[in-house]
């Protein structure tokens, strides 16, 4: 066999794999919002998903909780990733147990958070037990929309903050020391060091990390349904209920392509906004 | 000690509590009794009771679940290993035209909505007969954990000179009895680790798993439907019975968990 053939050969059973299963399948979904089962082409499914009560608030439940739970994930894995860069001892068990959560499904962290928030839960205890409430509180019912809110929030940051946090801590070991050494020669403060050569510096990781999480939070699904039922619909939950209560895989599609265009609206947005010169890379 | 050490130290401990007490809680709930998990107010130590592991381990359908998650979990191993590991090496010791093209690829499938996939494979898998199965299921799996498996063992590769390789070659092994012979031994824990990875990002999906079985439904899929249904008791049993093997598994793939981004290696 050529020599020059074999870096093809190895590829091509995980290029085949992708094509077959990631790029085909996005085509059909694609197909599927835009056509009939007889092959005509037609907008009425969108119409359809548009003119849907629960649409509006899918949508927009799923871009604040986005919009509320990247931010704080970002900060928080940011604060956790500096405390571990400064940290000697101890650093190997700390980022154990912070990444603890990366293993842990979205599923079993709902159920996780709804045993401190249901009815008979560890926070009812806790303020009973403090003397602040007289009777266990409804927090997950379908009046307390608020509660619920809180509670997927914490939920999220609770278990999608690792996989941010990985990726910064990769990210801030490739920043040379020397940097930080000259900056303490020329006295700038701790604060100061973090503005002006971590963060420029980290941009690509952060890149990274944002692309990936903003387009999992937009997927949020498993913890929305276990804390919230039906109180909360989220774009996910709704392409679930339209492809299995409903039945109807045509109006499923639909979702399925606004959220891929939100997806890749915000990948491009992302890449622009934290873009590198080359000149700059590291 | 200065202030400031000391302040972050207890910054740490802090953020470490946040991360350990949700968990702690989840494991109280599930050796509690039926009627403590109902009881108010709670106790915050356990009495050690597994009459409710028992009953949801006996409750009908667990143990199916059970035995589909774990073959769907084992067969996403072996493909996507099978499939990224040569994917990995070839970018690792290759020069060649489309090397980047295919990087780009992997990197893409990051920044799409992969569970959405489960939809258009619905229909496809009826017509081609893998509708409800293990199989049609483990391959959208492998999907998921395809790239970092790429990403994983690429850098793996990377991270062995290939002077060791092309010694090999000078003492009469031919590629595959040098990569056998020398490489392989040298990354097995690697490529164990990312295997172990695949296996949790099989074991914890949800969404496709909801929507592609219905006979063979794993685990998290099993529980998913059960919500509205399941008492709380059997919703935290189920819980904890997923959390605990990805505690185990994120401890024996901590090491390599820097470079599954493919942005650790230098």
């Amino acid at each position: 066999m050529h020599p020059r053939l074999l870096p093809y050969l190895l590829l091509l059973p995980a290029a085949f794999f992708l094509c077959v299963f990631f790029l085909y399948p996005f085509f059909l979904v694609a197909w599927q919002a835009f056509f009939t089962d007889a092959g005509e082409y037609t907008t009425e499914f969108f119409s359809e998903m548009l003119g849907h009560w629960k649409f509006e608030g899918a949508l927009k439940n799923t871009l604040i909780l986005t919009l509320i739970v990247v931010p704080i994930q970002t900060a928080l894995a940011l604060f956790m990733a500096t405390l571990v860069s400064g940290m000697k001892k101890g650093r190997d068990i700390a980022l154990y147990i912070w990444t603890i959560p990366l293993g842990i499904s979205d599923l079993a962290a709902g159920i996780i958070w709804l045993a401190i928030f249901e009815q008979t839960g560890f926070l009812n205890s806790f303020l009973y037990t403090l003397g602040l409430i007289d009777q266990p509180q409804t927090f997950l019912g379908y009046q307390s929309k608020t509660t619920i809110f809180v509670a997927i929030v914490l939920a999220e940051v609770w278990r999608a903050t690792a996989i941010m946090l990985v990726i910064l801590v990769a990210g801030m070991g490739l920043i040379p020391k020397e940097y930080y050494e000259c900056a303490d020669v020329f006295g700038a403060s701790r604060w100061k060091q973090f503005t002006r050569i971590t963060l420029p510096l980290l941009k690509p990781s952060l890149q990274t990390a944002l692309i990936l999480r903003v387009i999992l939070a937009f997927e949020v699904f498993a913890v929305v349904v276990t804390l919230g039922g039906t109180n909360l619909p989220v774009l996910m939950s709704e392409i679930y209920v339209w492809q299995f209560d409903l039945r109807d895989a045509h109006v499923a599609a639909a979702y399925a392509m606004v959220v891929l265009a939100i997806s890749i609206l915000c990948t491009l947005v992302i890449m622009w906004a934290l873009r590198t010169p080359k000149e700059a890379r590291i | 000690m200065t202030p400031v050490t000391l302040l972050s130290r207890g910054a740490v401990v802090l953020l470490c509590c946040w991360v350990l007490l949700p968990i702690y809680l989840l494991i109280v709930n599930t050796f509690s009794s039926q009627a403590d998990v109902s009881g108010f107010p709670k106790n915050l130590i356990p009495p050690m009771d597994t009459e409710n592991v028992e009953f949801f381990m006996g409750y009908f359908g667990v143990g199916k679940a059970l035995l589909s998650s774990l073959k769907v979990a084992a067969i996403t191993m072996i493909l996507s290993i099978g499939a990224g590991a040569p994917a990995g090496y070839a970018l690792s010791r290759f020069d060649f035209r489309g090397k980047n093209l295919f990087r780009v690829f992997v990197l893409m499938t990051r920044a799409f909505p992969l569970p959405l996939l489960a939809l258009p494979l619905a229909v496809m898998y009826i017509r081609i007969g893998l509708d409800d199965s293990v199989l049609g299921l483990a391959i959208i799996h492998t999907v998921l954990a395809l790239p970092f498996a790429v990403l994983i063992t690429y850098s793996l590769f990377s991270g062995i000179p290939i002077e060791l390789e092309e010694a090999a070659w000078t003492l009469g092994c031919n590629r595959f009895q040098a990569f056998v012979k020398v490489i392989f031994p040298l990354v097995l824990p690697g490529i164990a680790a990312s295997a172990v990875f695949a296996f949790v990002i099989s074991w914890n999906e949800v969404f496709a798993a909801a929507v592609l079985t219905i006979e063979n439904r794993t685990l998290p899929a099993f529980l998913l439907q059960s919500l509205g249904t399941s008492p709380l008791h059997l919703k935290f049993a189920g819980g904890a019975v997923m959390v605990v093997p990805a505690l185990v598994f994120i401890f024996l793939v901590r090491k390599y968990l820097f470079s599954m981004w493919g942005i650790a290696n230098r």
